[in-house]
């Protein structure tokens, strides 16, 4: 058996633990690739650092297990608080892989290189019936089609969100954990990490002021964005979806957005363009209608909607894209055209079904009387 | 108030004998400019159908999915306004015939008297006779060239493409209409475009259909309008005082025209029906459209 030229302290083991089919009694390979070990960030041990059990040679058919821990002791305290502390579940290689072969987070063949983590995490998180076992969702397919999956899938950004830019790595917390950077009030902080700007801006506005003041109804970044399937705020599918998240909440609003034509456009598709809520109110920044910063200020009208209407003017504006028919004190001639204009619908159709429900039973009656002749038509 | 002159015209593929035989004597009821009229207001009103409802119910299951077939909304609208567009420009047309021949023909009847499209105290009668008749109260009363339901039809139509025009086109061009509308007025032409055409579509796709084509004497459908000729009988029985009146001034005779072609008859009918049932089809849609969203 050839052995690598390097000699070092693993070379005593490797002139049996080489062989790759070696197995133990209870058939586990117990081969090892030392050329890969020596690589690895734990090349310069010797192996028995790990396997402190094994003092002499022959070492004992069954020896104790390894412990990280010994040496990794901040990592095995975060995983203990963990959503993944059942450590003979997780143990660290179900995520850092190989025992005999981890790298670096910052080495592309580390199963915790950026680029890697979100199908090291699919190794569990993709399988439906371990997501079905625990009751979770399977949000790895639809983080992989996200905004940011994408980034790190086809682009191959290291900057791009993987789970652990959310989730951290060893102490990964339920959300509902107020210590787990996603929890609902932390999220913006999370999101935050690198969208500085946007979470600045949402800081300012009603939902961020809300949120900060313990309001847990108002919504945080994912509310409207989603977790996993984040999309691309201009692509059709995104502003097809949201105009029913932010009605989730504002249902008034919604109801009457949904009687007017930017609705009845919107909801047909394939002309995206229609004003959906922020296009109007803004999205992350957004402001009190009485704030003179705010687009729906009335000193603001003409320009916001001259976004869309280009020849928007003082009367234009005075249109009301929340305007309620149904509503006499507020809008009172919309709700007397729309009185005047069911009373003509209901009774020109209830007067003219009586009277031809009428002819055309007595029409009837005469045709049966005096055979298909009378006033029929020749054919 | 349109019609009285009707020419005599000779059928352009006029292959049969001028009179089919004495007993199926045809008489000119439309000239073939009204009945392209009618062709071109359904066409393009069964379009404006199609299109204005997946927008009215846009909520509505069967909406979206005439959207995605044809393309979207944009595809829709596109085609809604282009019906509007045809549709403005018949009336145009009409709105010129009637000007053309009330006072450049200086044609007699147009505003008033029996051929007049415009209503007088005969309709009134005519009205209460008929629903005295159809309950059994009275007899059958006896009807001039227009009778007043067709009248009725008419002016529906008429009131009802300038109503929906107008809003339609101040959606169209609501930045200009603003100029010189309120503000509130926006708002109002969307439930007055909406409203008028919910009515105009259940109307003419129940009323007009069942009063003109599906009720008994016209079943399954009265070819008039597309052939422009009725049979003798036809013409006496169903407008008797117009068939009266002009057998007294000895002009019935002017009236005589050719049997409708055979190939031509059976062509307008399959148009017709495919007309009337895209219209019954439009008519169930608008009906779950309208119940099933409230």
């Amino acid at each position: 058996m050839s052995l690598p030229a390097v000699l070092h302290a693993q070379t005593d083991c490797l002139v049996c633990h080489a062989d790759k089919t070696l197995q133990d009694a209870s058939g586990h390979s117990v081969g090892v690739d030392g050329d890969k070990f020596h690589a690895s960030i734990h090349g310069s041990l010797s192996c028995t650092n790990c396997h402190t059990s094994i003092k002499e040679y022959p070492h004992p058919e069954h020896i104790d297990v390894v412990k990280c821990a010994s040496c990794h002791a901040d990592q095995a305290a975060g995983i203990g608080g963990s959503v993944h502390a059942t450590a003979s579940e997780h143990p660290c290689t179900s995520c850092h892989g190989d025992a005999h072969a981890i790298f670096p987070k910052t080495d592309a063949r580390s199963a915790v290189y950026p680029l890697n983590i979100p199908r090291t995490c699919g190794n569990c998180h993709a399988d439906p019936a371990l997501a079905k076992k625990y009751g979770l969702q399977n949000v790895f397919s639809v983080y992989m089609d996200s905004i940011h999956g994408y980034a790190v899938s086809k682009e191959g950004l290291l900057v791009a969100a993987n789970c652990m830019s959310c989730h951290g790595s060893h102490q990964i917390l339920s959300h509902k954990d107020p210590k787990s950077p996603t929890y609902k009030t932390n999220i913006p902080n999370t999101c935050g990490t690198c969208h500085g700007g946007v979470v600045e801006e949402y800081s300012a506005g009603v939902h961020g002021k809300a949120v900060a003041g313990g309001n847990l109804a108002a919504p945080v970044c994912s509310d409207c964005h989603t977790a996993h399937a984040i999309l691309q705020p201009t692509e059709a599918e995104f502003r097809m979806q949201s105009t029913p998240i932010c009605g989730s909440c504002h249902k008034g609003r919604f109801a009457t957005y949904q009687d007017t034509f930017h609705s009845q456009l919107g909801l047909l598709g394939g002309y995206v363009e229609t004003a959906r809520c922020w296009d109007c109110h803004g999205a992350h920044g957004i402001l009190p209608a009485s704030d003179p910063a705010s687009p729906v200020n009335k000193a603001n009208l003409i320009k916001t909607c001259g976004r869309c209407h280009a020849d928007a003017n003082a009367s234009f504006v005075e249109y009301q894209p929340h305007a309620n028919p149904h509503n006499r004190k507020l809008n009172p001639p919309l709700y007397f055209t729309r009185f005047f204009m069911n009373l003509l619908l209901w009774s020109v159709l209830g007067f003219f079904s009586l009277h031809t429900l009428l002819w055309f039973i007595r029409a009837k009656r005469e045709q049966g009387k005096t055979g298909p002749t009378e006033e029929t038509k020749h054919d | 108030m349109t019609d009285e002159t009707v020419q005599p015209e000779s059928q352009p593929q006029g292959n049969g004998q001028p009179q089919a035989s004495s007993d199926e004597k045809y008489y000119v009821r439309f000239t073939l400019a009204q009945r392209y009229l009618h062709v071109v207001l359904f066409t393009s009103f069964l379009g404006l159908a199609a299109t204005g409802l997946p927008m009215r119910f846009s909520d509505n299951a069967s909406a979206r999915f005439f959207a995605r077939i044809v393309g979207g909304f944009g595809a829709i609208l596109f085609f809604h306004k282009f019906c509007a567009v045809v549709l403005t420009l018949a009336f145009l047309y009409h709105l010129k015939d009637i000007f053309a021949r009330a006072f450049i023909r200086k044609e007699k009847g147009i505003f008033w008297g029996p051929t007049s499209m415009v209503a007088n105290w005969k309709d009134v009668q005519d009205l209460v006779g008929h629903l005295r008749w159809f309950v059994g109260l009275g007899p059958k009363p006896q009807f001039e060239r227009y009778a007043y339901w067709e009248k009725f039809d008419y002016w529906a139509v008429f009131w009802g493409m300038i109503v929906i025009g107008f809003s339609g086109y101040a959606m169209w061009f609501a930045p200009f209409f603003a100029h010189f509308l309120p503000g509130w007025a926006l708002n109002a032409v969307l439930v007055i475009h909406g409203e008028e055409a919910l009515l105009a579509i259940l109307f003419i796709f129940s009323i007009h259909f069942v009063n003109t084509h599906l009720r008994p004497d016209s079943f399954p459908m009265d070819m008039v309008i597309f052939t422009g000729k009725e049979t003798d009988e036809e013409f006496r029985k169903k407008r008797t005082l117009e068939y009266e009146r002009l057998a007294a001034e000895g002009k019935l005779e002017a009236r005589v025209g050719d049997k409708p072609v055979y190939w031509w008859e059976n062509f307008a009918r399959v148009i017709g029906f495919t007309a009337i049932l895209i219209g019954l089809l439009l008519l169930v849609l608008t009906l779950i459209g309208y119940f099933g969203s409230a």
